[in-house]
């Protein structure tokens, strides 16, 4: 379980102050599958951050699974963005996903059946032995998320994981990504600014403002838990969703904050 | 202001090393002797000339260098026959060391500013001329085939096209250049006894005026700084012209 | 067939042309390129190889490691701490900047004119490129790698090891390349300063008491010597560096 609790960050450089995030409050079950999507520039980046710990908040806190969170927590892993970053170039594809394991001092017999089943189940069996860069936006991504998968978290942050690949990758990821999580009953965090996708993925979605960041709204995506591409995308309750969220995204953009609209449950 | 600190600390700690001991002062003087001698120095004209002929034969190799440089690695980049004939002559002939050549620079010119250009000259035309073949290897194709498509002649082609795209390694070229010839000057005359300030501190090193060669080789180290600074400064300048030329162009 | 033309073309033609136009060369200081070469095997046999050429790959293998060590070592440490970077910065850029044999009469005033001099002279003359290319790779580390490191729980050691220096050995690498130049000048300028033995001092030698033919097979030998230093260092760096390489062209082609 996460919660964020009145989240506040301030930068300082110099004299100036500048204040991304305001104050954030909101908790993703053991389990769930979240989504948060905002405009763009609203401090996404610094919100993810912090719950993983690579940034000290300057109010409030997060808690993961119970625990202050004031350092990068065991039980999380995460997918970046940037995948050609991300991922080590100088070391194999298997290297990648095993590099963390050996951190956690797990045996060599169970990191090597860890990152096995791990690149099968991102259906990259048989490439082990490349190095990243010798595969596709799209694979990369996918040995990303396998290296997040080997590595037995019990929370995934995922930060706008799918922004740079093609639009038919991407829909192959999300399935992915839900696959993922429906078999191995993780908490899921998936920060996107795409609507579609966010509606699509979550069991709820969470609209922040722009910046200095507070929760603009939250809504419960009252589809069915078995969703594809086809028939989910078509079903007439997401497109009511889906512009339930456009409207307070684009209210958040004014820096409106709409009364409670007739999608959220 | 960090930096200050980090010299202060080194003129400090030359300073105390000898005088706490730790080293022995006949082979490291303190900081304020080897000023004091720097300062000797610097009233006279031996000083200034034994500076004005290093920077004579930095300058004057460096051009040659230069020059002969440039025109040789556009005209073999800029042919791919050339290219690809001369590319194992070129990558066995510019790891040789510079220094095998200093038997030969006494026999030929002696003690002369001969020798010390004979040693920039070839140390410093590798650096500009692998430089250059990088440059005109970068060369867009695309850009290529647009200038060929409207019939450009390969002057215009080497005008328009090449030279601006190897611009930038030239100038990387000419300042790698600059530091080894200098390091080339002053061994030339340090070893062979040309005029200048490595022959300087040859001459107070067998007279033994310890102080006054520390201060002959901080200048080296000041000028070559100096070059650097300066040659890097004139690069960012070219630099940040190119690229916001090719910024206004859409790619 | 055509590679191996454009290969050995050049050299040939090279080659025989000097060979043609110096073989009735009356100069003294220009003999014939056969009485260069039948003075090459005379001079460097088995023997003179042992007692002057190898004590100089010696004196520059060691001196060359322990720049490099040593090299790396420092340079990882300033790399990763902005303050100490700041205030040493300006130091190592003015002990770079000086030209290196200058130091060979500094040096001999410490360590006198045995092995130990030259090893240090080489340790001085090197160290510079090496450390400061260390600090600028360590330096410019991509933050998204050294976040995720830190997301994976990859600290100390490991970091270190399978994080930081891969990511820098790239620019590493150029700072090695260039120590390479440099410790081979130093291996023959400190010997032709004080040496008993060494190919500098041998080829002084032949000059000093003009024997011509001989100082043209010590300076062609001194030429393969960089040329095939500078071979097995490339050969080494596309080994280590395959996936760097790699990731360019990757990169170039897309």
């Amino acid at each position: 379980m996460l919660e964020v609790s009145s989240l506040k960050k301030v930068y300082r450089s110099g004299a100036r102050e500048v204040e991304a995030l305001r104050d954030l409050t909101f908790t993703v079950d053991s389990g769930e599958l979240v989504c948060l999507v905002g405009p763009s520039g609203c401090g996404k980046t610094t919100l993810l951050r912090c719950i993983a710990g690579l940034l000290e908040p300057t109010g409030g806190q997060v808690r993961l699974d119970g625990r202050e969170v004031s350092g990068p927590p065991p039980g999380l892993a995460m997918v970046f963005q940037e995948y050609g970053r991300s991922l080590f170039p100088w070391m194999s594809v298997r290297d990648n996903v095993e590099l963390p394991l050996k951190q956690k001092k797990i045996t060599r017999d169970r990191r090597k059946t860890l990152v096995e089943q791990a690149l099968d189940a991102v259906g990259l069996a048989g490439t082990e032995s490349a190095y990243p860069w010798q595969l596709s936006g799209g694979m990369q991504q996918r040995v990303a998320i396998a290296r997040a998968v080997a590595y037995e978290p019990s929370t995934l942050l995922m930060d706008e994981p799918f922004a740079a690949v093609d639009a038919q990758t991407r829909a192959d990821l999300e399935d992915l990504v839900r696959a993922l999580w429906q078999r191995l009953e993780v908490t899921v965090l998936f920060i996107t600014h795409d609507i579609d996708e966010a509606v699509y993925l979550g069991q709820r979605v969470v609209m922040l403002s722009s910046s200095p960041t507070v929760v603009q709204d939250e809504i419960t995506v009252d589809l069915p838990s078995t969703r594809d591409q086809l028939h989910t995308r078509a079903d007439p309750r997401f497109t009511e969703l889906r512009t339930h969220v456009y409207e307070q995204i684009q209210a958040a953009k004014r820096g409106l904050q709409l009364g409670g609209a007739g999608a959220s449950s | 202001m960090r930096g200050l600190t980090g010299l202060a600390g080194l003129l400090v700690l030359v300073e105390l090393l000898p005088r706490l001991g730790l080293v022995n002062d006949a082979y490291l003087p303190p900081t304020s002797r080897i000023a004091a001698a720097l300062g000797d120095e610097l009233v006279t004209a031996e000083f200034w000339q034994a500076v004005g002929d290093t920077l004579m034969g930095w300058a004057i190799g460096l051009v040659i260098a230069v020059a002969a440089g440039v025109v040789v690695g556009i005209a073999v980049g800029a042919v791919p026959v050339l290219r690809a004939a001369t590319a194992s002559t070129i990558e066995f002939l510019r790891p040789i060391p510079s220094v095998a050549l200093i038997p030969l620079a006494v026999l030929l010119y002696g003690t002369d500013l001969g020798s010390t250009l004979l040693l920039v000259v070839y140390a410093a035309f590798w650096q500009v001329l692998v430089q250059v073949l990088y440059g005109v290897a970068d060369v867009d194709p695309i850009a290529d085939e647009t200038a060929r498509s409207f019939r450009f002649g390969t002057w215009a082609r080497v005008r328009h096209v090449l030279w601006p795209t190897a611009l930038p390694y030239v100038f990387t070229g000419v300042r790698l250049a600059a530091s080894v010839a200098l390091v080339l000057a002053v061994t030339a005359e340090l070893v062979i006894g040309a005029p200048g300030l490595g022959k300087s501190i040859a001459v107070a090193q067998t007279s033994g005026a310890v102080p006054l060669m520390y201060a002959l080789i901080a200048v080296t180290g000041l000028l070559g700084v100096a070059i650097n600074l300066a040659a890097r400064a004139f690069e960012r300048r070219t630099l940040a012209w190119h690229q916001s030329v090719r910024g206004e162009v859409p790619a | 067939m055509k590679r191996v033309a454009y290969v050995l073309g050049l050299p040939v033609v090279l080659f025989a042309a000097w060979y043609l136009l110096s073989a009735g060369s009356e100069s003294f200081y220009a003999p014939p390129l056969s009485t260069i070469l039948e003075s090459f095997g005379k001079t460097w046999t088995l023997d003179r190889l042992g007692t002057d050429v190898v004590p100089s790959l010696l004196r520059l293998v060691a001196g060359y490691a322990l720049a490099a060590v040593i090299g790396v070592a420092v340079g990882v440490t300033i790399g990763l701490n902005r303050r100490v970077r700041a205030t040493v910065e300006p130091v190592l850029e003015f002990f770079r900047a000086i030209p290196p044999p200058v130091l060979v009469p500094v040096i001999m005033l410490f360590a006198g004119i045995g092995n130990g001099m030259k090893i240090i002279v080489i340790v001085f003359g090197c160290v510079w490129p090496v450390l400061l290319n260390t600090v600028e790779g360590v330096r410019a580390v991509d933050s998204v790698q050294i976040d995720t490191a830190k997301a994976y729980g990859i600290s100390g050691p490991a970091r270190l090891g399978r994080v930081i220096l891969p990511a820098a050995s790239p620019q590493i690498a150029a700072g090695l390349r260039q120590a390479l130049s440099i410790a081979i000048i130093l291996m023959v300028i400190s010997e032709m300063f004080a040496a008993s033995n060494g190919l500098g001092f041998t080829i002084v030698q032949f000059q000093r008491s003009f024997a011509i033919p001989e100082m043209w097979s010590g300076i062609i030998l001194l030429g393969l010597l960089g040329f095939g230093l500078s071979l097995l260092f490339r050969l080494a760096e596309g080994r280590a560096l395959r996936w760097y390489h790699g990731l360019r062209d990757a990169q170039r082609r897309s």
